[in-house]
């Protein structure tokens, strides 16, 4: 898992969990500034009377935006890459995780959409990597789906071997290059 | 969904088409000659004009007879005289050195400006050391008058000439390869590139900032369809080479791909995974009528059409892991055509019919292959273990393929009876996706 890629997908996802909190609560909040604002103003005018008090702003505790995905979420909402073996597309269990944080993450924000890109090793030909990337990326959508996201929520693409992430020959690269990567 | 759109030029913002003459990036270099290759003396042309001789033929000739694995040109240091006419040959001169054939000729200005006028002969040097009044040494004799911008295309031209006079198979030398060029530093990586067969001559067709794949020459020379992820997803598009103009053949949900030109160029035979697995179509390129050929569960890919256009080569993995198909146009029948080796993938069959291309996979390791339709036998050609994108010559003569070789991908030449090989090594970046074009002339 690359850091760029787990703060690119953050950039995106971040802002979507605010816009989730703001609108879940929005009716009750909207009531209990109209009261605010009243007590505010009065208080103000009273102040420019008699200045023998003053307050000051305390910022509110923040969590990094990461730190609050996670809280939610657990570790695994940070990874988005799932690898696999050699001409296979099934998921091995050591991803399973990963894959449980994003279904919970799609199904309670049901207005978010996922991209799941296939990617394939140099090994074979194009045109048949093309075919093997779309499996390894539709095995990862149908394990999204069982979990309860919408199948609206996903779409698939695949590259074959077109992206690999490490350019050279060897066993080491084309292990990493066989996966699935979630972009939001 | 079905779209068809034609993209001006002006609207592909993230894409350049440019038509510039880059230089050539390409050059072969020959890896294993064949030792049985036939002595040939290409004599320099004699340059009858003043000023620097407009281009060197001799040269140009020579290699694309040495590249095509059946002949090896003396260099001229060995020549025992550089004659450029026939007249009072010394046969016995040429016969000594165990030279079979001599390629020689004249240049001259023509009497129009911007033009040469070139004289060119081949002779069988046994039939002239036999000195025998009834049969004449001169196997050919031509004159042509040519533009400044055509010389180098006449010297592939005369090669063409030298190489069905002596083989009797025509020529594939006047011929273009596209490809892929992948060069992670620049602004737009992907780049489908064209260039005369021996690498001259490199023009840039299309570059993009997403991938490109799968170039197929249509059957005059003149179209290209490749898919490209442009818009973040499979298309299928055919752009016209002369006029840049680009059409989007298809755009459905999930994959878009392997174009393949039908021999009479009215149809693509591609591959569409809109109903969910892998399944090959016919597309008639005029009316866009769609035609599914395959049916089932699993991956069907990577079409290719028959000499006779009679019916469609194919990869599937309905026996398990992917093996050779063919399934007959007409009748929908379906025959398994590969046994042997782990997995076989990028089926072509050869000009003539007899054999089946292909990348096989024994001990882990994907060969270029060639197996006898008739026989069944399946041979390997290559040494190298990361083979893919077979495209053959169209006078069956050489397969040009993409492979890693010394830890950088590029192209390969391998002749049909895998004895001889060339490297095609790209200067930067890597190379991939070869297509071999049809006779251009």
């Amino acid at each position: 898992m690359n850091l760029s890629t787990i703060s690119k997908s953050l950039l995106i996802a971040l802002p979507m969990l605010a816009l989730g909190a703001c609108s879940s609560t929005s009716d009750s909040d909207a009531e209990s500034s109209e009261v605010n604002k009243k007590a505010a103003t009065e208080e103000v005018a009273e102040n420019a009377a008699d200045n023998t008090v003053e307050t000051d702003v305390i910022e509110a505790v923040e969590l990094s935006e990461e730190e609050q995905l996670v809280q939610k979420y657990t570790w695994a909402i940070l990874e988005t890459t799932i690898n696999f073996e050699f001409d296979k597309s099934t998921i091995a269990p050591r991803f399973t995780k990963i894959l449980d944080a994003h279904a919970k993450f799609l199904v309670e924000n049901s207005d978010k959409s996922l991209t799941i890109e296939g990617h394939a090793d140099e090994k074979g030909t194009p045109e048949y990597n093309i075919a093997l990337g779309e499996r390894r990326a539709n095995s990862v959508s149908t394990y999204l789906e069982n979990m309860g996201v919408s199948a609206s929520q996903i779409s698939v693409v695949s590259y074959g071997e077109e992206k690999p992430v490490n350019l050279d020959h060897d066993a080491a690269a084309h292990a990493e290059n066989r996966r699935a990567e979630l972009t939001y | 969904m079905f779209v068809r759109l034609m993209l001006p030029l002006s609207l592909a913002i993230s894409l350049l088409m440019v038509s510039v003459q880059a230089q050539a990036r390409l050059e072969i270099l020959i890896t294993e000659g064949v030792n049985t290759a036939r002595p040939i003396a290409v004599i320099p042309f004699k340059w009858l004009g003043s000023g620097k001789k407009p281009e060197n033929f001799s040269e140009v000739i020579a290699n694309d007879l040495r590249s095509s694995g059946q002949f090896s040109p003396i260099s001229i240091d060995k020549m025992p005289k550089t004659p450029s006419n026939s007249q009072n040959l010394d046969y016995a001169l040429w016969h000594k050195i165990g030279v079979e054939a001599i390629v020689m000729g004249e240049v001259k200005p023509s009497t129009k400006a911007g033009k040469y006028t070139i004289t060119y002969e081949l002779l069988d040097v046994v039939t002239g050391n036999m000195g025998m009044q009834e049969y004449s040494p001169v196997m050919e004799k031509r004159r042509s008058t040519v533009k400044t911008k055509q010389l180098r295309q006449f010297s592939h031209r005369i090669s063409d000439v030298v190489y069905e006079k002596l083989t009797g198979d025509r020529g594939a030398f006047l011929t273009r390869l596209a490809y892929v060029a992948v060069d992670h530093k620049s602004t737009h990586p992907y780049q489908l590139r064209i260039s005369d067969y021996d690498g001259y001559g490199e023009k840039l067709v299309l570059r993009s900032k997403q991938p490109i794949m799968s170039p197929s020459w249509s059957p005059d020379g003149r179209k290209l369809a490749y898919v490209s992820f442009e818009k973040k997803r499979s298309q299928i598009y055919v752009q016209d080479l002369y006029t840049q103009k680009r059409e989007l053949i298809t755009s459905f949900p999930k994959i878009n791909g392997a174009p393949n030109w039908s021999p009479d160029g009215k149809q693509l035979a591609l591959v569409l995974s809109k109903d969910g697995q892998p399944e090959i179509y016919v597309l008639n390129v005029t009316t866009k009528a769609l035609k599914r050929i395959t049916r089932n569960r699993v991956i069907d890919t990577e079409p290719s059409w028959s000499p006779d256009g009679k019916s469609l080569i194919f990869s599937s993995e309905r026996g398990g892991r992917p093996q050779i198909y063919q399934v007959e146009l007409t009748s929908g029948k379906i025959k398994r055509l590969t046994w042997e080796g782990e997995m076989n993938l990028g089926g072509t069959i050869t000009p003539d019919g007899d054999s089946l291309v292909l990348v096989s996979r024994h001990n882990g390791n994907y060969k270029i292959s060639v197996q006898d339709l008739d026989s069944g036998e399946l041979r390997t050609l290559t040494k190298t273990q990361l083979d893919e994108s077979p495209s053959i010559a169209p006078n069956g003569s050489m397969i040009i393929y993409s492979t890693v070789y010394k830890g950088k991908k590029g192209l390969a030449l391998v002749s049909m009876d895998g004895r001889f090989k060339a490297n095609i090594p790209a200067k930067n970046g890597d190379v991939k996706s070869p297509a071999w074009s049809p006779f251009l002339n």
